[in-house]
C-alpha cells in the first residue's frame, strides 16, 4: 500500500514538474490566470469528495446541485439585490434547494446501489434538459436577464456586472475554497463524518456498528450537491456570468476528471486529492493551451485535447479500479 | 379488464409513449401524409443502430453506449468515400466496407477495456464515447485535406458540415424511387434492416449466439461450462461497432449532410432511449423491441416542437421536453431494472 502510495506521489511530482518547466519555458505572466482557474474550480472539484467518501462512488449528477445554485443566483437577480447581499442570498437559496433535491436523489441512489455512476449521469442530464424548460417558462421580469427583443424566457448567459461578478475576487475565491477544504475535513472527523467513512468503506461491517450506510449515503449526496451549488455560484462570480441551458451538462465531468487527476479512485478520496487535482488539472489547463496554439495556430484543438485529457482520466479510473463482483 | 391491466403492467414504458405520442399528435396538429412520411423516414434512419444495441445486451453488458465510436468510423469512411469520390449506391458500399476494419478494430479494445471493468459496462462505453469523441476531433482537426470539398480552404483539417451530395439516398432511392398513395418508400434500407433482424435471429441460435446468451445470463457458469467469456464478450461488442458504423452511414446517406463534430455525439444515447421506450430491460432485448421502440420513440421527435410550439408558443420547449425524455426513460429502466433485479 505504502509502495502504491510513494508511486503516485512520484509520478504526480514528476508531472508536476514536467509541466511548470513546459509552462515557464512557453508562457509568463499567466500565473494569476492559474490562480483565478484554481479559485473557480476549486470547490466544484471538492464536492466529489464527499460522494466518493460515503460509498456512493463518482457523482456525475453533481448538476443537480449546480442548477439549486443557478436558480439561486437567477432569482437574486430578479430581486434586484446587488454586491455581497446577492451572492449570500444565491448562496442561501441554492444551499436550500440542494439540500431538498439531494435528500431525493440520494433517496433515489439508494435505490439503484451498484449503478450510482450510470443513474446519477443521466438523472443529470434529464434534470438539466428540464430545468431548460424552466428557464424559458418561468415568469422573470428583470431587465438584466430576458432577451431584450423577441424570444422567451432568460437568455443563455447572464452578465453578473450588476450583482455579484467579481464579488470575491481571485484571493477571495480562493480563500473560500481553503475555508471549505478545512469545514470538510473538520466534518470528516466528528462523529458523523467518522461513521459516513466507515459506511462508504465496509458498509457491512457499518451495519453491524449500527450505522445505517443509507443515511450517510444520503448525507454524503446532500453535502456533495451543496457543495456543487456553492461552485457553480463561485464559478459564475469569476466568470463574470452565469451560464444557463445546456451549460452545466458537461461541467460534472471536468469535476470528476479533477479529482481523479488528485490521485482519488472511485472507492478512496480525501481532501488533498481535490485540492492536488485542481492545482494539476488547472496547471495543464492554463499551460496546454498556449502551448497548443504555438504548435498548430488552432484554438480549438486545446479543447479536445482537454476533452481527451479528462475523459482519458476517467477511462483509467475505471479500469483501475475494475470490475464489480457478479453473482 | 385485468387483461389491459396486465399488458399496461408488463409494458409500462411503451404504454406511456404510445399515450405521449397519441396527446402529441392531437396537440401538433399535423397533415397525415406529412407524418407518415417522416415517421418512415426517421425509421429508415435510425432503425438499424438501434437494432445493434440487441448482441451486447444479449451478452449481459447493459446498453452499449459506446455505440459513439461506431457512429464516428462510420463518418470517417464516409470522409474517405468523399475525398475518392465514389458516388451513388456504389459509394455507400464502399463506406460500408471502409468502416468495417476500423470499427473491428475499435470494438476490439472497447472489448478489452469493458472486460476490465465488468459489472460496469455502461458508464465505462459512456466515457469512451466521449473520449473517443475527443481523439476523433484531434484527428479530423489536424489531418491535412487538399480537397475541396472536405478541407478548409489554406489550412488543415475538415470542415465542419460537408455535403453528402454525391451519395445522398443512395440506399434509399436504390433501385429507383418507390412511392405507394404518395408515400415515399425507402425500400432497399428497410430490407437491409430486416436482414439484420434476420442475421440477429439466426445469430442467436449458432453455437456463439448460444454462448453470447449464457454469458448474459449468468457470467459465472458460462466460464464453468468453459466458454471463453472475455472472448464473447468481444466479440458481442464488435459486432455492435460494426453495426453501429454501417447504420451511422445509412443514417447519414438519408440526411445527406454530415457534422463532422455533431453527428454522433447523440446516437448512443437517442438509441439507447429507443431501445428502452420499445420495452426492452438492460438484460433483456429483441428485434421487436427495438422496432416498436424506435417508432415511439421518432413519432415523440416529430410531434414534440410542434406541439411545443402550439401549447407553449416555443418550439425550444418541445425540443427540451424531448431530450428531458429521452435522458429520464434512461433512468426510469435503470431503476426498473435494478428493483428487479433485487426481487429475485
Amino acid at each position: 500500500m505504502t509502495e502504491k502510495f510513494k508511486d503516485h506521489i512520484l509520478t504526480f511530482i514528476l508531472g508536476v514538474i514536467f509541466i511548470c518547466v513546459m509552462y515557464f519555458v512557453v508562457a509568463n505572466g499567466i500565473f494569476i490566470d492559474f490562480l483565478n482557474r484554481v479559485g473557480m474550480n476549486g470547490i466544484l472539484v471538492l464536492s466529489m469528495v464527499p460522494a466518493i467518501v460515503c460509498g456512493v462512488g463518482l457523482n456525475f449528477g453533481v448538476s443537480i446541485g449546480m442548477l439549486c445554485g443557478l436558480l439561486g443566483g437567477v432569482l437574486s437577480i430578479e430581486l434586484g439585490f446587488s454586491g455581497f447581499i446577492a451572492f449570500i442570498f444565491a448562496i442561501f437559496v441554492g444551499t436550500i434547494l440542494s439540500i431538498i433535491t439531494g435528500i431525493l436523489y440520494g433517496k433515489i441512489l439508494n435505490t439503484v446501489k451498484g449503478d450510482e455512476m450510470m443513474v446519477g449521469t443521466y438523472a443529470g442530464f434529464s434534470i438539466v434538459s428540464l430545468m431548460s424548460i424552466f428557464w424559458v417558462i418561468l415568469p422573470f421580469k428583470s431587465p438584466d436577464m430576458v432577451w431584450t427583443i423577441g424570444g422567451k424566457g432568460l437568455r443563455t448567459t447572464i452578465s453578473l456586472e450588476n450583482s455579484f461578478g467579481g464579488i470575491l475576487g481571485t484571493f477571495g475565491n480562493i480563500a473560500l475554497f481553503i475555508a471549505m477544504c478545512l469545514a470538510l475535513y473538520i466534518f470528516f472527523n466528528t462523529k458523523q463524518g467518522i461513521a459516513m467513512k466507515t459506511a462508504g468503506i465496509k458498509p457491512k461491517f457499518a451495519l453491524n456498528c449500527g450505522i445505517k450506510s443509507e443515511k450517510y449515503r444520503i448525507i454524503g449526496i446532500v453535502l456533495s450537491n451543496v457543495l456543487g451549488a456553492l461552485g457553480i455560484l463561485v464559478y459564475s462570480s469569476a466568470y463574470g456570468f452565469i451560464q444557463l441551458y445546456q451549460a452545466p451538462l458537461m461541467m460534472p465531468f471536468s469535476a470528476v476528471a479533477g479529482v481523479l487527476l488528485g490521485g482519488a479512485t472511485i472507492k478512496k478520496a480525501s481532501i488533498h486529492n481535490a485540492i492536488l487535482g485542481v492545482c494539476v488539472f488547472q496547471l495543464l489547463m492554463t499551460a496546454s493551451t498556449p502551448i497548443i496554439n504555438s504548435i498548430f495556430q488552432d484554438s480549438s484543438l486545446s479543447d479536445s485535447l482537454r476533452m481527451v485529457i479528462s475523459y482519458g482520466v476517467i477511462l483509467y479510473a475505471l479500469v483501475k479500479q475494475g470490475g464489480r463482483r457478479l453473482k | 379488464m385485468t387483461s389491459i391491466k396486465n399488458i399496461f403492467k408488463n409494458y409500462t414504458v411503451p404504454c406511456v409513449f404510445l399515450i405521449l405520442g397519441i396527446i402529441g399528435f392531437f396537440i401538433a396538429d399535423l397533415p397525415i401524409k406529412m407524418f407518415i412520411n417522416d415517421i418512415i423516414e426517421r425509421i429508415s434512419r435510425n432503425f438499424f443502430i438501434v437494432l445493434s444495441l440487441i448482441i451486447p445486451i444479449m451478452a449481459g453488458m447493459g446498453i452499449n453506449f459506446a455505440l459513439t465510436v461506431g457512429a464516428m468510423t462510420g463518418q470517417l469512411a464516409l470522409i474517405f468515400v468523399v475525398i475518392l469520390n465514389i458516388s451513388g449506391t456504389l459509394g455507400v458500399f464502399t463506406a460500408f466496407l471502409i468502416s468495417l476494419p476500423i470499427s473491428a478494430i475499435f470494438g476490439i479494445f472497447i472489448g478489452l477495456i469493458m472486460n476490465r471493468t465488468k459489472g460496469r459496462e455502461m458508464i465505462t462505453g459512456l466515457i469512451l464515447g466521449y473520449f473517443f469523441s475527443g481523439i476523433y476531433q484531434l484527428i479530423i482537426l489536424s489531418i491535412p485535406v487538399s480537397n475541396s470539398v472536405i478541407g478548409v480552404e489554406g489550412g488543415r483539417g475538415v470542415k465542419s458540415t460537408i455535403d453528402l451530395g454525391i451519395i445522398k439516398y443512395g440506399l434509399d432511392r436504390f433501385p429507383t424511387y418507390i412511392r405507394i398513395f404518395g408515400i415515399k418508400l425507402p425500400l432497399f434500407t428497410l430490407i437491409i434492416c430486416s436482414m439484420l433482424c434476420l442475421f440477429i435471429w439466426y445469430f442467436s441460435k449458432t453455437k456463439l449466439g448460444q454462448d453470447i446468451r449464457l454469458t448474459g445470463m449468468d457470467i459465472k457458469t458460462a466460464e464453468e461450462k468453459g466458454i471463453n467469456v472475455n472472448k464473447v464478450r468481444i466479440i458481442a461488442i464488435v459486432l455492435s461497432t460494426i453495426f453501429a458504423g454501417i447504420g451511422q452511414i445509412i443514417s447519414l446517406q438519408n440526411i445527406g449532410t454530415l457534422s463532422t463534430f455533431g453527428s454522433h455525439e447523440q446516437v448512443s444515447m437517442y438509441a439507447g432511449a429507443s431501445i428502452l421506450v420499445g420495452g426492452a430491460s438492460i438484460k433483456k432485448a429483441g428485434c421487436m423491441n427495438a422496432f416498436i421502440g424506435t417508432l415511439l420513440f421518432y413519432i415523440l421527435f416529430i410531434v414534440a416542437p410542434k406541439s411545443g410550439t402550439n401549447i407553449f408558443g416555443d418550439p425550444q420547449i418541445g425540443e427540451f421536453f424531448r431530450v428531458f425524455i429521452a435522458y429520464g426513460v434512461i433512468v426510469f429502466a435503470l431503476i426498473i431494472n435494478n428493483k428487479k433485479n433485487k426481487s429475485y
